[in-house]
């Protein structure tokens, strides 16, 4: 798994590429608690077109992310996420506490509440 | 059950070896054409079980994972076991959300997800002497 870390407003955008399995969410977990400090940030969006692989281990990771996020007062999005990556977060009904968009721009709008 | 093919494993319980365990098992089945999407399916009840496996059996401790997949008829059949710590209670492991380690930011998804995937899941467990996970699925011919 790569990831790559951005910041745009008071969004952290989080591009992962590879496998999210129970192994690399530990590695997903750390990185972006360090991000979240070194960069700020009060929304996150995971932007997830590079996502090959991903079990059940991914809904329990983003689910903690998005109790990190309502801590702070923010929001957390999925952006471009892939079919297959649907399913799994479809089957978790997730969706009411992270939406997912098929674009970045959509998902920044959401978490920013509106552009700006 | 005689198998037409089949391969059984052993490896330790650590976290780097899921991945271990998907590439193994898409190896075996990418000589009976799965779909993409049969191959994913397959993958990712291996996935579930052996993270499972590896988080509640051995509780991230050390010991050994046994992975097996068999090819019979046009059907896959796996069997994921450890000698771990064993269910309490299955039905309330298999139920949607139900997660005896949410501090560990589990989903409790692990067992819907084997089950919307294959076509069959069945468990055998005993406190203290661990787990089986059986799982089959039909492969689509053309």
């Amino acid at each position: 798994m790569e990831l790559k870390f951005l910041k745009r407003n008071r969004t952290l955008i989080i591009t992962i590429d590879g496998e999210i399995d129970h192994h690399t969410c530990e590695i997903l977990r750390g990185e972006t608690e360090r991000a979240l400090e070194k960069m700020g940030g009060k929304n996150i969006v995971f932007r997830m077109g590079g996502v090959s692989f991903m079990d059940s281990s991914g809904i329990g990771a983003m689910i903690g992310r998005y109790k990190d996020i309502q801590r702070l007062g923010g929001k957390i999005a999925i952006a471009e996420a892939n079919d297959r990556v649907g399913q799994i977060f479809l089957l978790s009904a997730m969706q009411s506490l992270i939406p997912s968009f098929p674009n970045i721009d959509l998902a920044l709008e959401y978490v920013e509440g509106g552009k700006e | 059950m005689e198998y037409q093919n089949a391969f059984r494993v052993f490896f330790a319980a650590k976290s780097q070896n899921e991945a271990l365990a998907r590439i193994m098992t898409a190896a075996f089945l990418s000589q009976y054409d799965p779909t993409l999407a049969e191959l994913t399916d397959i993958k990712t009840a291996v996935s579930e079980a052996v993270t499972n496996a590896i988080i509640h059996g051995y509780e991230e401790k050390a010991g050994e994972v046994e992975l097996f997949c068999g090819y019979q008829d046009g059907k896959i059949y796996i069997e994921v076991a450890d000698q771990g710590a064993g269910i309490a209670d299955i039905n309330q492991a298999r139920e949607p959300l139900y997660t005896s380690k949410p501090e560990l930011e589990r989903s409790g998804m692990g067992f819907t997800i084997m089950e919307s995937f294959m076509d069959g899941v069945r468990v055998q467990s005993k406190q203290g002497e661990g787990t089986r996970v059986y799982m089959e699925k039909s492969l689509t011919t053309e």
